[in-house]
Parts: C-alpha cells; structure tokens; sequence
C-alpha cells in the first residue's frame, strides 16, 4: 500500500473536522476522496501532506510511519484548490523550485522544467508569471511543480474546482491520461461524483468527518453502504424505507404485479434521456430516467396516469 | 455652479493651501540659504561642525534602518503568522511610538540609561555611556521610527496568506528558505515601503534626539540639531542651508518612493 491512513482524528477547536478515518491506497492507483464541502476531506489531504497534524491516528506513506516528518520529508507533491502559485516568479522558476532549494545541478534543472513544461504544455510560456495565465493554464503548472520532485505521492485538492465546465473536462481526460503515463500514486479532492466516478479508480466517499463507504466507483453505484451514499454518488427516489434509482423505474400503460399508479407531472427531453416528474397517489414525488423510444411508446403526456413499478431496489438496515 | 467650475474650484483651494503651507516656506528656506550666494551656502555646510553633523545623521539612518527592518518583518510575522495571546498587545506596543511626543521618548530614554537611571548605574560601571552619546542617539532614532517596517508588512502579510508558504514546504524547503525565496519576496513593496518611511523618519528626528544628545557641536549633533544651533547663533546661512541638505536628502527619499510606488502599480 503507498498510502495507508489509521484511525486519525482532527479537531480544530470544538470542530471534529476528522473522526477515526482510515482508508488504503494502492500503489499507483489513482483515489477519489469524494464528499460535500466541510466534510473533511480537504483536511484529510492536508493530514497526509503533513500540513496538519492528527490529534489522533496515524498515517503510512510507502510502509513508514509518517509521525513527525514535516511536509519537506514526505515525498509528497501537494496541488492546492487555488494552486498557490508563487506570484513573483515565472512560470519556469515556479516548476523549477523544488529542484532549486535541493540544489540540483543547474543543468539538470533547467532539462527536467523543459521536459515538464512539455509534459503540460505550458513550453510557450516559461517566461509568463502566474498573473497572466488562465486558471487552467495556472492549475497545470501547479501540477508540473509537485511533479518536478517526483514525489511517491500526488495529492490534488479540488484540482479543477475553480475552472469552467469545458475546461474541466479537458484537464480531467488529460490527468487521466497523465496518471496512466506517470503511474504516480494520486488522491483528489472532489465534491462533484461524476468526475469521481471517471477518474478514479477506487473512491472515497466522506462525509462529516468520517469515510461512508470506499470501493471501486461501480460498488459504490451498485452496492452502497449507507441511504448517504447512495443519494450522494447518483440521483435517487425515497419510497418510505426503499431507495429507488430513477432508470430503475419501470413506466407501464396498464397495470402489472406490484405496480401502482402514479400521474405524470412534467416530462423533460434530454436528448436520449428523458427526465418524468411523477406524484404517487399517496402524494410522493418520484422522478424516473426513461428513453426517447418508451416515451414514444408510452405516448407520454403531462397529466396522464401511468403505471409504475421498479426493477430494483435497496432497503438499508436500520 | 457647474461640474467644472467646482472641479476648478476644489484645484485652486487644494493647490493654495499646499502652496501656502508647504511650498512657500520650503522655498524661502532655499532662497534664504542662497542668498549670499551659492559659495557662501557651501561653505557653511562644509565646516567640521557640519559635516560630521551631516555623518552623525547617516550614521544613525544606517544603524535604525537595518534594525527596525529585520525587526518590523519579525514583529510583522509574529502578529500574522503568530498563535498565542499577546498578539493584539503586540500590534498596540508597536504604535506606541507614533502616539508618544519624540520629547517623551528622549526623557524616558534618560530615566532607564541616564546616569541615575535603572541600568544607569550597571552601564557607568561598565565604562558604557549611552545618554549624551552616540549610542543614546541611535536609541532615540530607532524608537521613533519603529512602527513603520511592521505597519507596511503587515496587512501585505496578510493578503497573501499562507499558501505560498505551505506549497515551498511539500516542495521540500526548508524554513528558512521558504523565508527567502517566498516570504521576502512576496513582502518586498511593504518592506521597501516601509524602510523609506524609516529613513525619512530617522532623517528628520529632532525631539527625542535633542533631549538624549546633549548637543555638543562636533560630537553628538545631528543634522537637525544642527540647523537648530546655527539658527539660535544668528547664522542664518549656515541654518539654512543645512536645512537645504536635510531637505535634499528628504527629496531624494520621496524620489525613490514615487520610483517605486510607479514600479508596483501593474
């Protein structure tokens, strides 16, 4: 295991920021710590980096015990949410730095940021400060910093939470690409679960301090622990003590086994997909994900009655 | 009244009362110190009494800048960065200078280090003299200009935050060069801000500096004790145009100020 967390506990003030966590990451997997903001996970980062200490617990990075080694000893390249670049120095200095204050030879300083500057394709604009870069730009610099030490471990807080929608999935299929290459072990902060669900080999989910559930994103989907994380990594219907995928609603014209009626209260065409907004006689809202051809076949109104039913469900022990 | 008429208006009262305050007594100083003649001036500041009057004065800037430099940033530091209590005390202590009359400070100097005050007697046994010497003077002038590294570094300390600093540290840098490739760097207008506002100060001190000096001409005069010693023996020349000097050096301080201030702007 490159990363193994052990019961660590974190309070700032009366705040419990991190209750007993514990989680396991393979060596050169690629680990989402998903979860709503405040949950703990970017403390949890920070705990591993070794910019907060645990009140409690313990944290192993390649089978050592990380219990008072500083940030600087850790072999961790840490990428922050707003990538605290360092605004008076070029972007080339900027990547150069970690191989600066080990005082590497200038020669190898100046190949090794060439080659990361490719590597991010930021070759074109070594000599531009932080300031007159895009965010994007910015973050991948940030990037090409932490991996100039070529360190064990990559850890990512929020890495493309402050980017706009186009740009995100661009640099999200070029980190995914980069991992694969690379092969460096990483962890990224997300609160947004599709992109959890596509990058991330193994995912995390945390919430109010403590981890909910972890597996592969397929598990989470299938099989989740808790009501919090089913409602968390997908949409979900809540019928009494039963959770209910919406493409996991069944619309029929006539009434068939353990169906039961239900009037149609919008329908919204996506595309391929399309959204009904349904109201059960006892009152309940329910949403079902259907396709353009049942639609057709259904001849779906607003204000029809349909039938309704579900493939599958989840009750969850009390 | 229009816009541009009360534009004009509020130019015309601004610039009179500059004027008036300002830039017709400075000029008089510089008519005066030339009047007979640009030799006679040169003379007068060039006497033995006047230039080390003159190198008294850079000699104190040279000692008060440094130290209130390396101590604003530390103080600067402790009242951002820092954890414990104290730290809003700190921050008042550092003002006190600005709120304390510079005639008060020199007293206060004489009670702790004069002949009978608290270390007086430790430092006379000593063979140490502080009060009436070089060393008062220089206590004196850092005093006075203390608070200004600190005011400037702070809020700068502030806007930046801590993420610099954090990321120099997984990148492997130790604290101290994280202080010098990050912190400095990033803090470099306030402190050069500051130390121009230092300078200037030390410069121009005269009310705590004339209570510790003593002002014996030739040994412990500066500058501004100077000008006031020529003044009181009716040598209007050599007063003014010492003056000329301690204004010239004030100039060139707001000349680099504006070099700088030009600099930051983008």
């Amino acid at each position: 295991m490159a990363i193994e967390v052990h019961g660590v506990t974190k309070r700032f003030g009366e705040f419990t920021a991190l209750d007993e966590v514990s989680l396991a990451v393979a060596d050169g997997s690629l680990t989402a710590l998903l979860g709503p903001s405040g949950g703990g996970k970017s403390t949890l980062l920070r705990v591993i980096a070794g910019l907060e200490e645990p009140d409690a617990g313990e944290v192993r990075i390649a089978g050592r015990s990380m219990d008072g080694v500083p940030p600087q000893r850790r072999g961790v390249g840490l990428v922050f949410q707003h990538y605290a670049p360092f605004r008076h120095m070029t972007v080339r200095d900027n990547v150069a730095f970690g191989l600066r204050v080990r005082k590497r030879p200038r020669d190898e300083v100046r190949a090794r940021v060439t080659e990361l500057l490719e590597l991010v394709h930021l070759s074109g604009l070594a000599d531009r400060y932080p300031a007159q870069l895009s965010g994007g730009q910015r973050q991948r610099m940030a990037l090409a910093r932490a991996l100039a030490v070529e360190p064990r471990v990559l850890l990512l807080d929020e890495p493309f939470g402050a980017l706009d929608a186009r740009v995100r999935r661009e640099l999200r299929d070029w980190l995914r690409r980069l991992h694969d290459e690379m092969h460096v072990t990483t962890i990224f902060v997300t609160h947004d679960q599709e992109e959890a669900m596509e990058l991330a080999e193994q995912i995390v989910v945390v919430n109010e301090g403590r981890v909910e559930q972890a597996g592969r994103p397929a598990d989470l989907y299938e099989r989740p622990a808790n009501p919090f994380v089913m409602s968390f990594v997908g949409p979900v219907n809540r019928l009494g003590e039963t959770w209910v995928r919406p493409h996991d609603v069944e619309l029929m014209r006539d009434p068939r086994e353990g169906s039961v009626e239900a009037l149609v209260d919008r329908v919204v065409r996506l595309g391929f997909e399309v959204r009904v907004a349904l109201t059960l006689a006892d009152g309940t809202s329910l949403s079902a994900q259907v396709t353009r051809a049942e639609v057709e076949d259904l001849e779906l109104e607003e204000g029809q009655i349909v039938h309704v039913r579900s493939h599958r469900s989840t009750v969850f022990a009390a | 009244m229009s816009a541009r008429t009360s534009r004009l208006g509020l130019r015309t009262v601004a610039l009179g009362y500059l004027a008036a305050l300002l830039v017709a007594p400075v000029g008089m100083v510089f008519y005066r110190a030339f009047e007979h003649g640009f030799a006679a001036a040169w003379h007068a500041v060039t006497t033995p009494d006047a230039l080390h009057a003159f190198w008294l004065t850079v000699l104190m800037v040279a000692i008060a800048v440094p130290a209130n430099a390396v101590f604003g940033v530390g103080a600067a530091l402790v009242i951002v960065r820092g954890r414990f209590r104290g730290r809003a005390l700190l921050g008042a202590l550092i003002d006190l200078p600005f709120a304390v009359s510079p005639v008060v400070v020199g007293l206060a100097l004489i009670l702790v280090y004069g002949r009978d005050g608290w270390l007086g007697g430790w430092l006379t046994d000593h063979g140490i003299r502080v009060i009436f010497s070089t060393p008062g003077i220089a206590l004196a002038t850092i005093f006075v200009s203390l608070p200004f590294v600190a005011r400037e570094v702070v809020p700068v300390l502030r806007e930046i935050g801590t993420d610099q600093e954090q990321a120099a540290h997984t990148l492997g840098a130790s604290g101290w060069q994280t202080f010098w490739r990050v912190t400095l760097p990033a803090i470099r207008w306030g402190l050069a801000y500051g130390v121009i506002l230092t300078t200037a100060r030390a410069l121009g001190e005269f009310g705590a500096v004339s209570v510790v000096s003593g002002k014996l001409a030739g040994q412990t005069q500066t500058l501004t004790l100077f000008v006031e010693d020529r003044f009181q023996s009716f040598d209007l020349t050599g007063a003014y145009a010492a003056a000329v000097v301690l204004a010239a050096l004030a100039v060139a301080v707001i000349g680099v100020l504006t070099l700088l201030d030009r600099r930051r702007a983008p």
